[in-house]
């Protein structure tokens, strides 16, 4: 995590002008989400918001699809594909979005 | 912080957008100043969301879009088209949304690329210097790839594999064909544009008749002895349209070897089919700029690095979607979405000296059988071996035992897959 920070860092300084890298510290996977879950509530979509979740919530629902807990159509075969750690980076990282 | 943040932003888009203007295209990169320029060939699911995500992952850089059209025809769901059961309209989108976000738009084609020179070449002879190049150029259908298909033929003989007038000359000729007709799909051999696509095509233009000409028939003449989410699709015929559908995988002669358009008839290695109408989904390859850049290998396709998509070909070159070897990453909107943000955040990095940090890609191909019917494969992708490979244990098909509620839901969520990736490319 240290070196994202660092990077962030770096092209923070390098964009000028207060623009900042926003969302280049995604954690791997993170980026695929937004296909299906929508950044919008104006989107028309069964599938639920993510952005600015509590990020305990994300972990634990992620959680349950990974280990079969919950009935999913599909996101139980997404979930397994996320190690534990990985399911906790992405929840942390949209729990801190805004949009 | 946020507030200061948010106005230099602006102050800085709108400074950007003003002297981004089409004269300004031909200077070198390095006049741009130290954030560099990015340019992007092809406004599909892949190159309009590389653009925007570039400019949000760093809005100082100069940031074009190539794309010859002003109005992008969206693939998915223009099989729901073709059955009746939807607008093309509803498959159109602008780009005016994405001109906002900062990105500078040129509406041309490309027709040229000096991987050396860093520089792109444009119809009207004008020129583009970039830094790093990302080519999002879909398919091109190989005219010289099936005996008698050309692009005269396509007019009688629709592949409809490109969403537009292809996919209105389809519905009109099964609208004006008898009932009792014989409907054949031409289905090609690997690797061509959303695997399922014409399993799924089969199924609503089944739809179709049974509803509207319940007399007629459909056989699937197929290139392939195995296909995507095969048992689903076959069940679903079964099902629902009794014995309305026909496949003929390759070892039972289902491949196409030659068609003849004032006949009206498909030849395999074993017989000779008459339609009524033929839907022709012919071989494919990357499309043409891949080639003219010198990213595009004998396959016809582009291999690309799993982390960055960079060319293995051509270093500063990049390439999305469809055109690309993803390794089991098929070629849909959804795979060409998510390899697009993952080659903005990469492009970014390296620019910025940086390493870019391995991914994970995740890809789901919704199919909508019938109305309120919908099934899926999922799948889960990082780099190994110097392609993408399946994460073991992720991904896989909707059950096979699914109740019908479940394939409803399966069919909500295929249509809210796509209002969510629609907008977050077009809106």
């Amino acid at each position: 995590m240290p070196l994202r920070f660092l990077l962030a860092a770096i092209l923070m300084c390098a964009c000028g002008h207060g623009a900042w890298a926003e969302g280049l510290d995604a954690p791997a996977g993170a980026l695929s989400c937004s296909g299906c879950h929508p950044a919008s509530a104006n989107v028309q979509t069964p599938a639920p918001g993510i952005v600015g979740r509590n990020a305990d919530d994300l972990v634990a629902s992620l959680l349950a699809f990974k280990n079969g807990k919950t009935p999913a159509t599909v996101m139980d075969r997404v979930a397994k594909g996320f190690t534990d750690d990985e399911i906790r980076a992405i929840a942390s990282w949209y729990a801190a979005r805004k949009d | 912080m946020s507030k200061t943040v948010r106005l230099d932003r602006r102050k800085f888009i709108g400074t950007a957008a003003a002297s981004l203007s089409m004269a300004s295209l031909s200077r070198p990169a390095l006049a741009q100043g130290a954030a560099g320029r990015v340019v992007v060939i092809g406004g599909g699911f892949g190159g309009a969301t590389c653009a925007r995500m570039l400019k949000r992952f760093n809005p100082a850089l100069s940031v074009v879009l190539v794309e010859a059209n002003r109005t992008f025809t969206a693939c998915p769901f223009s099989n729901l088209v073709i059955a009746g059961l939807r607008d093309l309209k509803q498959q159109e989108f602008g780009y005016d949304n994405l001109g906002k976000t900062g990105v500078e738009i040129a509406f041309t084609a490309a027709t040229g690329v000096d991987a050396d020179a860093r520089r792109v070449t444009l119809a009207d002879g004008a020129t583009l210097t970039y830094d790093r190049l990302v080519l999002s150029p879909g398919v091109d259908i190989r005219w010289d790839g099936l005996p008698g298909y050309n692009e005269a033929a396509a007019a009688i003989m629709p592949h409809a594999w490109k969403a537009g007038e292809q996919t209105l000359l389809l519905r009109r000729q099964l609208e004006a064909m008898d009932d009792g007709g014989v409907v054949v799909i031409s289905s090609p051999a690997n690797p061509f544009r959303c695997p399922p696509g014409p399993y799924e095509r089969a199924s609503l233009i089944a739809y179709y008749l049974k509803t509207k000409k319940p007399k007629s028939k459909l056989i699937i003449l197929d290139a392939k002895d195995v296909f995507s989410k095969q048992r689903l699709f076959q069940n679903v015929w079964k099902a629902l349209y009794s014995d309305m559908v026909e496949w003929v995988s390759l070892s039972t002669g289902g491949k196409v070897t030659s068609v003849d358009p004032a006949a009206m008839t498909l030849t395999t290695d074993f017989s000779t089919y008459k339609a009524a109408v033929a839907n022709v989904i012919p071989p494919q390859k990357a499309g043409h700029i891949a080639e003219l850049a010198g990213v595009a290998d004998r396959s016809g396709w582009c291999p690309i690095d799993p982390v960055t998509f960079e060319s293995k070909l051509r270093p500063g070159i990049h390439v999305v979607g469809d055109a690309s070897i993803a390794g089991a990453m098929p070629k849909s909107a959804f795979s060409a979405n998510a390899q697009a943000k993952v080659c903005a955040a990469a492009v970014v990095t390296m620019l910025a000296n940086g390493k870019p940090a391995e991914p994970r890609l995740i890809n789901t191909c919704y199919s909508v059988v019938a109305p309120d019917y919908g099934i899926t494969v999922a799948g889960v992708y990082k780099p190994t071996n110097g392609l993408l490979a399946d994460i073991d244990g992720a991904g896989g098909t909707s059950p096979l035992d699914a109740p019908a509620d479940f394939r409803a839901q399966e069919a909500r969520l295929a249509d809210g897959w796509f209002n969510t990736i629609t907008a977050e490319v077009f809106g």
